[in-house]
């Protein structure tokens, strides 16, 4: 058979008798959900409405975001550093990463917090200088380490040994040519790392550097245990006094979707951007998809026609 | 200034027990092409390699433009360059692979105009204005907005040929530039260096394209198992060689 003929002659699909038994049962099965998530009074739907947009909920969803940011940003600037260390030729430059990401990913997180936010306690004075030497700028710790300062610095610290994994298996992913290719042309190696290999490897850091984002999103909440109030203590405040647990549990859990849903969003992009280059022609957005199929926009390029569409079918 | 670009004297090179090159001697002029031939594994990349300092030579001495390579001489000491160093000489000497290792993540354009804005730190709209004129001089107009991955193998080449011209190098290394490529596209990577060749760019050449050396080459050694079998003019080396090697060797190739 050739091509054209194919073309013509109408594609009859496969069909999938098991699937729509399949989206049958789970239809149903949604549906009940619905019904009970509507229908019971319990859930209080009201009181979750009431607390929604409350401002004591908002200021803990404002610090979440805040915690969330600023812990990740010294993830993942720290994290490289520490990649880029264990990379490194010097044995003891490589080997402190490796002790950090040791002590980091090996003790839980929840202690290390407990730990920051404590040290303070122990420790009289917190001085910069020569070990064993002199030093040149004392302070008292507990001026530095607040709660937030505990916050912020249990949940960076910790985050910069997981990325530094991640981010040492996308250096590593980049192709060996590549830096020969640069250095050819005379870059350094600082400049080869930033302007050739990093931004390489961000494909390859990316996907898991938003799961990490998500997971701190999420593991914010035990922050709460050094009483910070973001979102997750603050309802707890509030339910420890009305006693309203489960509608403030169903709020609370509405913000978190709703952030992780911004963020999941935020990575797509973020992917598209650094596969530049790298495929042939990337799917349209949605956006770019509803815009021209309202017809204000480019026209989506590499459409499929529907004989293409079909054999895509067939091979899932 | 001396006349010659590269000088090597009993340059030797070994990876743990293997000994990749041993003892090479080679000069070659301001200004002239060296084709360089030879087995797979003799050493060729290698030698390649240790010109611009990819790889460090363990013994003998290795010239560029009369600068020792990877070293300064200060009193009777060698003192290795630091990366800084080592990245400015590289800078003058210009290098093409085999897989041409075009960066994936930037426009035909951005490959050339790369190193010229970061390492000479040239203004972006000259580094990019040279860039264009270097892609039409390879044949590449128009393409500049291309990614490699969008681009075929033969015009890969070009750009990583033109990529390497941005920096204005007083010496070109090209280490077997077309044999990642289909046939019918060699001929568009030869032409442009053979346009190269006549404009007076000293070149170092590994090829197995044994036509481009006798028309553009100004010499040609023969290498195999780490040393400089054979070596002379391309035509006489080609016609009438007169070692067994080099003779078994071109009648697999020829
Ligand atoms: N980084 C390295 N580590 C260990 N051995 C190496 C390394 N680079 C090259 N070699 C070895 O050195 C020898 C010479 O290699 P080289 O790449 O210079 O050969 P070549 O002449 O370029 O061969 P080809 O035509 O296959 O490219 C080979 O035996 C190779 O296996
Ligand atoms: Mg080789």
């Amino acid at each position: 058979m050739t091509a054209p003929e194919r073309a013509e002659l109408p594609v009859v699909p496969v069909r999938h008798p098991g699937r729509w038994v399949a989206a049958g049962v789970v239809l149903v099965l949604a549906a009940m959900l619905g019904h009970w998530l509507v229908a019971t009074k319990a859930l209080r739907w009201d009181v979750v409405w009431h607390y929604l947009f409350d401002p004591t909920v908002l200021a803990g969803v404002r610090r979440t975001i805040l915690l969330t940011i600023v812990a990740m940003a010294i993830g993942i600037a720290f994290g490289t550093v520490l990649a880029v260390m264990r990379l490194s030729p010097n044995p003891i430059v490589s080997g402190f990463s490796w002790l950090y990401i040791w002590f980091f990913r090996g003790t839980p997180l929840l202690v290390q917090l407990v730990f920051w936010y404590n040290l303070p306690a122990v420790l009289h004075s917190l001085s910069v200088g020569v070990p064993f030497g002199p030093s040149w700028l004392h302070t008292d710790p507990k001026t530095i380490i607040t709660q937030l300062g505990a916050a912020i610095l249990g949940l960076g610290l910790n985050e910069a040994a997981y990325m530094a994994e991640i981010a040492r298996a996308g250096i590593l992913s980049v192709d060996e040519g590549q830096i020969e290719a640069a250095q050819a042309v005379g870059m350094t190696r600082v400049l080869t790392m930033r302007r050739i290999v990093l931004p390489q490897a961000m494909r390859v850091i990316i996907p898991p550097t938003g799961n990490e984002t998500i997971s701190m999103l999420k593991n914010t909440v035990l922050v709460s245990v050094i009483g910070y109030a973001e979102l997750f203590y603050t309802v707890q405040i509030i339910y420890a006094r009305t006693f309203q647990i489960i509608p403030l549990l169903l709020a609370a859990s509405i913000w978190y979707l709703f952030m992780t849903s911004i963020l999941t969003v935020g990575q797509y992009y973020l992917e598209r951007y650094y596969a530049r280059g790298l495929a042939h022609a990337l799917p349209a957005t949605p956006m770019q998809r509803l815009r021209a199929r309202l017809g204000i926009g480019p026209p989506v390029q590499g459409r499929v026609s529907a004989v293409q569409l079909s054999t895509r079918q067939e091979h899932r | 200034m001396t006349e010659l670009m590269v000088r090597a004297v009993g340059v030797r090179k070994h990876f743990g027990r293997l000994e990749a090159l041993r003892g090479i001697d080679l000069e070659v002029d301001r200004g002239a092409v060296l084709c360089v031939i030879g087995p797979s594994g003799s050493g060729k990349s290698t030698f390649l390699r240790c010109i611009n300092h990819l790889e460090k030579v363990d013994a003998g001495e290795l010239y560029v433009d009369g600068e020792l390579v990877g070293y300064e001489r200060r009193g009777d000491r060698l003192f290795e360059l630091g990366d800084g160093d080592v990245a400015r000489k590289r800078a003058e000497i210009g290098m093409v692979f085999q897989r041409f290792n075009l960066f994936p993540h930037m426009t035909a354009l951005g490959n050339v105009a790369e190193a010229p804005m970061r390492v000479k730190r040239q203004a972006r709209s000259v580094a990019e204005d040279r860039a264009r004129k270097l892609l039409e001089r390879v044949g590449l107009a128009g393409r500049e907005d291309t990614y490699p991955r969008q681009l075929s193998g033969g015009q890969q080449q070009r750009v990583a040929i033109a990529r390497a011209l941005a920096m204005e190098p007083k010496l070109m290394l090209f280490d077997e530039p077309t044999s990642a490529l289909d046939p019918e596209l060699v001929g568009e990577v030869l032409d442009v260096m053979h346009d190269l060749a006549a404009t007076g760019m000293t070149m170092i050449v590994v090829t197995h394209e044994i036509g481009f050396a006798r028309a553009a080459g100004d010499a040609l050694v023969f290498m195999d198992e780490g040393v400089i079998v054979e070596a002379g003019v391309p035509r006489d080396v080609i016609s009438n060689p007169q070692h067994e090697r080099t003779k078994s060797f071109l009648s697999k190739v020829l």
